[in-house]
């Protein structure tokens, strides 16, 4: 019994020693408790520095992606001064009507270097520096022209103003005539020899909306100077070089754009003496209107410009008092790359005159973009002109812009 | 009597100072900010995300703009299906920003949004931006309708031509990674 009982109390012993080495005490929980009290500060620790270095790994990526963005991308909205041109290569193989006189050349026509700078979002630079005829100087066919130099200013929502040198907003192509926005080898004859384009001057105009598709310009700037023994307006582009001053001009335009696809448009212009002062004052006026309308793939342009000049004017060419041009293209789109055109103009620099002194041309033709600022051209001219000297044959050409 | 030069010269003052003075007087070439633009495009605030340009998309978005594209990123706003982009592309000389609501895949919104070129700014007009309405992208990622032009402002045209298609290639690359289907 006392064996048994000597047994049992060991046991019970034995056991609760056991119980007591599993279970720690009090002061056992404590320690523990701070100790684990320790690692989750130690990993908080941790973790705060973690975020901490995370965010500032963004940072630091933010930051490096917005330097070389702009400094070393340079995104579009940061660039001030922009660069852009056009050109285009021309070949002509034409011959008149009599086989009298052949225009077989190949000459680079125009190489052009836009340059702009903004200097606000409301005053900026424009710039036009063309090589024409590739190239220039004494004795050779070209001549380098500055074509447009000018401050604009927005001065208003509705109203902008310009000085400088800039080109007259007459006609469909004076103002846009990138070759792979327009139709033909060369640009049209009515425009060239009426008008007379590519034309610019010297001055300072406004512009602005009357409503919304509905806007006006207004420009008092240098004017032509046709010489005794010129009666041509073409012959009066002084180009601002130098440019006789004694008569200014002024232009105005109203045009209406508020469908799309369709310009409706008309030019005024008075100078009260093309003469510059020289001799018997010659007033001449220009009245110029046309119509551009697109619809899907289908576009037509249409123009019609006059001149009247005082009947002084006569004296140097008859029938010089009133010249006269029209033309009426329709193109169609085959796809993005593939375009037909058609036009017929018409022109006279004596239409004053009883004599028939009018010129005609239709052009057939094919542009191909190869790319949207690339295009390829061919045409073919059938010119009508008094005394058998219309030119006849094929233009083509190659031209770009951006 | 005054000479014809002063008296135009005076006409043009005239003009000009009315304007001046008019209520309408603002910066004109910034039509709306950024974010009223993304605050008008949609009924509550979008999320604000970042489209990372991976090489495949750099490859298509220069295809699209004719050009290589600037950036590492484009940043854009996106409410469940419905992305809202502020891109620029120059028209002639100067960047056009424009900003264009996406929604299901088709062109919801196009607003010209800063205007800087000298010619062209009737692109602005909504008669010509609700061209692009309902507009999506063919499989060579152009415009599945067709847009009138504006005479004389053919580049500013294709500007935004350009713009309104890589918003839609946008809002395809970011929908098509966030639903794997």
């Amino acid at each position: 019994m006392n064996k048994k009982l000597l047994a049992l109390v060991v046991g019970m012993t034995l056991s609760t020693a056991a119980t007591a080495a599993e279970t720690p005490n009090l002061e056992q929980l404590w320690n523990m408790v701070q100790q684990q009290q320790a690692e989750i500060a130690a990993l908080k620790d941790q973790l705060g520095e973690s975020n901490a270095r995370l965010q500032e790994t963004e940072i630091v990526a933010e930051a490096t992606v917005t330097a070389i963005e702009q400094f070393a991308l340079a995104p579009m909205a940061s660039k001030k001064t922009t660069f852009g041109g056009y050109g285009e290569l021309h070949y002509n193989n034409l011959e008149t009507d009599d086989a009298s006189g052949t225009k077989d050349a190949i000459d680079f026509h125009r190489f052009v270097m836009f340059t702009g700078h903004q200097f606000t979002d409301s005053i900026r630079f424009f710039s036009e520096l063309e090589l024409e005829h590739s190239l220039s100087g004494n004795g050779h066919p070209g001549e380098m022209e500055l074509e447009q130099a000018y401050i604009e200013w927005d001065a208003t929502e509705n109203l902008t103003a310009k000085a400088g040198l800039f080109l007259m907003p007459i006609g469909i192509i004076n103002e846009t005539h990138e070759p792979n926005t327009f139709y033909g080898t060369e640009r049209n004859n009515v425009e060239k020899n009426i008008i007379p384009a590519t034309w610019w001057e010297a001055g300072a105009a406004i512009k602005g909306e009357i409503t919304q598709g509905l806007s006006y310009d207004l420009a008092a700037h240098s004017g032509l100077y046709i010489a005794e023994g010129d009666h041509k307006p073409r012959d009066g582009r002084q180009k601002v070089a130098k440019a006789k001053a004694d008569d200014m001009a002024f232009t105005g335009r109203i045009k209406y754009t508020a469908i799309p696809g369709l310009e409706l448009a008309a030019s005024f212009q008075h100078q009260a003496d093309v003469r510059q002062g020289e001799g018997v004052a010659i007033d001449g006026t220009l009245f110029e209107t046309h119509i551009a309308w697109q619809r899907d793939s289908f576009q037509l342009r249409a123009l019609y410009a006059q001149w009247d000049f005082d009947d002084a004017i006569n004296t140097t060419k008859m029938g010089a008092d009133e010249q006269t041009g029209m033309y009426i293209e329709p193109s169609f789109k085959l796809n993005d790359k593939l375009g037909l055109f058609a036009r017929y103009s018409s022109w006279d620099n004596t239409a004053g005159s009883s004599t028939d002194s009018e010129i005609t041309q239709i052009d057939l033709g094919v542009n191909y973009w190869l790319h949207p600022n690339v295009v390829f051209k061919f045409d073919y001219q059938n010119q009508d002109a008094p005394g058998e000297s219309g030119y006849d044959g094929i233009n083509m050409g190659v031209g770009y812009s951006f | 009597m005054l000479k014809p030069t002063l008296k135009a010269l005076l006409l043009i003052g005239t003009v000009l100072l009315t304007s001046l003075s008019s209520p309408l007087v603002s910066a004109k070439g910034v039509y709306q900010s950024g974010p009223d633009f993304i605050a008008e495009a949609f009924n509550q605030p979008p999320n604000k995300a970042t489209l990372w340009l991976t090489n495949d998309i750099r490859e298509q978005a220069a295809e699209i703009l004719g050009h290589p594209l600037a950036g590492l990123r484009v940043r854009y706003h996106q409410l469940d299906n419905k992305t809202a982009w502020i891109l620029e592309e120059i028209g002639k000389e100067m960047p056009i920003t424009i900003g264009v609501v996406v929604a299901e895949g088709k062109i919801e919104q196009v607003k010209i949004l800063a205007y800087r070129e000298s010619r062209g700014g009737e692109v602005r007009y909504p008669a010509y931006t609700r061209q692009y309405l309902g507009a999506s992208l063919t499989h060579n990622n152009n415009l599945d309708q067709s847009i009138d032009g504006i005479t004389g402002a053919t580049l500013s045209v294709w500007a935004v031509n350009k713009v309104a298609a890589l918003a839609l290639y946008y809002h395809g690359q970011v929908i098509n990674s966030r639903d794997p289907s």
